[in-house]
């Protein structure tokens, strides 16, 4: 049906903020489509300004625009107000690049960074004209697919995805374009979709979830088994080996609109082994590979030229753990050419790696805001997911930020983690109240944000095996730490809702019999649930009361060892037991060292792959106590290792023991 | 020494859906790509030294909105004539430089400089012999009385003055000149007053007026080959 801008336009001036819906950003392609030629949808399942600037659908955004035999356009979910006029006029979903229909694409690839996006996803997929389930579309419908953290346990999706990427696109998406360019010469004749997404199941990485079947032993599952013998028994996950053969994006988008991170980001390392047992991204994306600096230093450079953005952002799970940062960073700001304008920002700063080196760099342009995450309040609970910084290492770090002129800091904390106690809620209080005081010191009008989110047990990390705290007691300890905190003076404590943590926690780890849950939430309106104000957890509660579905069994109980898990057989390359091991570890409260610097536990992330990390530095940065738990800051010689002691050093996985 | 340039700038298409303040933001980041040697403000957070005009409101399109440039030197190095053609790759589609001129020390700003506007407004979904009967109606009024919103506060005055000519065009556009200043008439003010049912398809700031010497000006007039043909409206969507 082509572009719909001339239906859209009349309309444009009524919604909020247009400029969502116009495309031409820098950067923004006119691909030419044709019969030749597999159309990728990239759409983003939240609004424009939250799904721009996201990195993963940009690199492939580029990678498939510069192949012969692929284009891809952009798409991000409608407002409320315009999803109205357009359910009203019938406008399909679109995208923002020609504004071509998005039933006219071959592929619609969603990006999944957040289970509270997943009903926005069923929306567009209806929006588009598709049936939201994948049983019921035919030969002349885009195939659904999605990809990103998310997707590791595609489960609760099942129903609605006709395939799924698991790991890094950058490689695969080319792969994935070859078989459907065979199946879109062959006509997409009636029957032939079921034989083309069989043939995907042989791209690895692909996980098609009708080619598998599972079996349930009551709430439990006995087994998930594939349909025909051609089909792997376990998804692997893809893993690029080296970041530095794909310096993308090349022309990152610079939106017309204000948008989230609207800054140049330029990734520096992906993978993070630091092992905090809490994160799924420091999991899944494991070994660590560094972007060598001197393509930094010519991203940064080249992108700030040709955006005019006067910010950058080196980006990464932990980014002063990049080899050189302080050179890089040092670099940056010291650039003629940009006349001392440009700010850097460092987002995910470990506070054991913040030195005032750093801090004296990135505060000569305009101050950003410092964000840390000590994630817990006392060396106990930081020695449970392993997030080894000291007290020490904190103060440190507030204090390189004060004494370099900062004057507002913001903490992140968890709370309802692995065997939690007040005392440990509320050592919340106690490290942000201290930090309040160094800022003191320095400054009258010192500013400590606490923020604290509720902890979500993820797939593929030692706490999977966890049960979530309940709503009622994470509403326990937010109130806690609200009383002690409520007339500290120049320390603001906020929080995420419980609620919308409990929708999260079922999403992260249910199983296929969620299907039928999100699409009754998203049939009876919860779309935008990420929003607080449009979040409902009623809908939720409802759909699973429904359905006749326990939210004690998947959201809050213990999982044991010998239970076959919803994502059993999706792979991120971590050996279950190594997993197991460290979830015991964890209840022990022993710590494991980051494998960067010191010998392979054998996680199973590399090994099985053959490949391994890529660091231009073989020694941890000097400077607090890296995950050691010890005083570091004396600094250690190039070529030493780090002198990790810890409590007991495990066997690796496997040894007789 | 800081020296200022006032550049001329049209806005058309799909990118008038952009506001006032994404506009602002466009052109910060297409002055550092064009390499310009922006000045910037003091302090803790420095920002380019730009002035905008009057707001174009989201949605309207223009054929002359200005921007006043503070550069950090003097004007030698910079080739006027250049600049349009300099900006030119730095701005999205919709966005066209038509003029650049050197603003002497001490010029009005804006602001203040500019006194009417020349609108063509599209009313929607209205008959074409309703839209010249209410036109002629208001305009033979002696007073055209409207309560509206001036800083959260209900205003009720007398628009008249501010309406200095008005004619329809064709069908169902209206050329009207309104005055920014010392009260100001918007175009959706001006056709709530003429008429309450009705509602601006499509809005045009064509040209923006000053007074010197007595004398009714644009702010920087055109050079001949860019004057915009009269009625027809370049769209670039």
């Amino acid at each position: 049906m082509g572009s719909v801008w001339t239906q859209l336009e009349p309309h444009l001036a009524d919604v909020e903020k247009p400029a969502r819906y116009i495309g031409l950003e820098l950067g923004a392609q006119r691909p030419e489509h044709g019969p030749g030629r597999v159309s990728w949808l990239l759409t983003y399942p939240d609004t424009y300004e939250i799904g721009l600037p996201n990195q993963g659908l940009q690199i492939l955004y580029e990678i498939l625009n510069e192949r012969d035999d692929a284009v891809a356009e952009r798409a991000y979910a409608p407002w409320g107000d315009l999803e109205a006029v357009m359910r009203r006029e019938r406008i399909p979903m679109f995208s923002v690049d020609t504004h071509r229909a998005a039933g006219d694409f071959d592929v619609l690839a969603f990006n999944l960074s957040a289970e509270l996006t997943y009903t926005n996803l069923l929306n567009c997929i209806d929006l588009a004209g598709v049936p939201v389930r994948a049983a019921e579309r035919r030969p002349e419908h885009p195939l659904i697919a999605a990809g990103g953290h998310c997707t590791y346990n595609p489960e609760p999706l099942a129903d609605f995805l006709d395939f799924v990427v698991v790991g890094d696109g950058e490689e695969v998406v080319s792969e994935i374009t070859a078989v459907l360019a065979d199946w879109k010469a062959s006509g997409r004749t009636e029957g032939s979709r079921r034989g083309m997404l069989r043939e995907l199941t042989r791209v690895e990485g692909v996980y098609v979830p009708s080619m598998y079947e599972i079996d349930y032993d009551g709430p439990a599952i006995r087994a998930i088994r594939p349909r025909y013998p051609d089909v792997p028994e376990r998804v692997e996950k893809r893993t690029i080996a080296d970041l530095a053969a794909w310096p993308y994006p090349r022309n990152q988008l610079v939106p017309l609109t204000e948008v989230v991170h609207d800054r140049l980001n330029v990734e520096v390392f992906r993978g993070c082994t630091r092992g905090c047992r809490f994160c799924q991204a420091g999991m899944i994306t494991r070994p660590v590979r560094e972007r060598p600096a001197e393509q930094v230093r010519t991203m940064v450079s080249e992108g700030l030229r040709r955006t005019g953005y006067d910010e950058v952002a080196l980006t990464s799970l932990s980014t002063a753990d990049f080899s050189g940062i302080e050179s890089v960073v040092q670099g940056i700001v010291d650039d003629p050419s940009t006349c001392g304008q440009v700010s850097v920002s460092l987002p995910s700063l470990r506070v054991d790696a913040f030195t005032v080196g750093i801090a004296a760099q990135i505060q000569k342009a305009r101050r950003t805001g410092l964000t840390f995450a000590p994630e817990a309040g006392t060396w106990r609970m930081r020695q449970i997911i392993n997030k080894l910084i000291r007290e020490e290492d904190l103060y440190g770090a507030v204090t390189s930020a004060f004494s370099q002129g900062w004057r507002r800091v913001k903490l992140y904390f968890l709370t309802g983690l692995p065997s939690e106690t007040d005392e440990d809620t509320l050592g919340i209080y106690e490290l942000a109240r201290n930090c309040v005081e160094i800022g003191r010191t320095y400054t009258k009008g010192v500013s400590v944000k606490a923020s604290v989110g509720g902890f979500v047990p993820k797939p593929f990390t030692p706490f999977q095996w966890f049960g979530q705290n309940t709503v009622e007691e994470l509403y326990r300890k937010i109130g806690l730490l609200r009383d002690v905190a409520r007339h500290s003076k120049g320390l603001q404590l906020t929080w995420h809702d419980p609620r919308a943590t409990l929708a999260e926690g079922l999403a992260s780890r249910g199983d296929r019999r969620l299907g039928p849950v999100i699409e009754q939430v998203w049939r009876r309106g919860g779309t935008f649930q990420e929003w607080s104000e449009h979040f409902r957890l009623e809908l939720w509660l409802e759909a699973m009361a429904d359905h006749g579905l326990d939210l004690d069994w998947y959201v809050y109980r213990h999982r044991t060892d010998a239970e076959v898990l919803p994502w059993d057989h999706i792979s991120a390359g971590l050996h279950k037991d190594f997993l197991w091991q460290d979830w015991q570890d964890a209840l022990a409260e022993v710590g494991l060292p980051d494998c960067r610097w010191t010998p392979c536990y054998d996680c199973g992330a590399c090994t099985g792959y053959g490949i391994e990390h890529v660091v231009a530095s073989a020694v941890a940065p000097a400077g607090g106590s890296q995950g050691t738990g010890q005083d570091l800051s004396t600094g250690h010689l190039p070529g030493t290792s780090v002198p990790v002691e810890l409590r007991s050093l495990r066997q690796p996985v496997g040894a007789p023991s | 020494m800081n020296s200022h340039i006032r550049v001329r700038f049209s806005k058309l298409g799909k990118i008038r859906f952009t506001s006032h303040r994404d506009v602002a933001r466009i052109w910060e980041r297409a002055l550092r790509r064009a390499e310009l040697p922006i000045a910037y403000t003091e302090g803790y957070s420095p920002r380019p030294k730009l002035s905008f005009g009057l707001a174009l409101s989201t949605a309207y399109e223009s054929h002359g909105e200005y921007l006043d440039v503070a550069l950090r030197d003097a004007l030698g190095d910079v080739e006027l004539h250049e600049l349009p053609r300099r900006l030119a790759p730095a701005l999205p589609e919709g966005i066209e430089v038509q003029a650049v001129v050197a603003l002497p020390a001490g010029a009005t700003s804006l602001q203040q400089a500019v006194t009417s506007c020349t609108w063509h407004i599209e009313v929607g979904a209205a008959l074409p012999s309703a839209v010249a009967h209410a036109m002629a109606g208001a305009l033979a009024a002696p007073e055209l009385v409207v309560t509206r919103q001036r800083k959260g506060r209900s205003v009720t005055d007398d628009v008249r003055p501010a309406i200095l000519s008005a004619e329809v065009l064709d069908g169902t556009t209206i050329e009207a000149e309104l005055a920014t200043q010392p009260r100001g008439l918007r175009p959706a003010e001006f056709l709530a007053a003429v008429d309450p049912t009705w509602r601006a398809a499509r809005v045009t700031r064509v040209n923006q007026w000053t007074q010197v010497g007595g004398a009714r000006r644009e702010v920087i007039d055109l050079p001949p080959a860019a004057t915009p043909p009269p009625h027809a409206e370049v769209r670039a969507s």
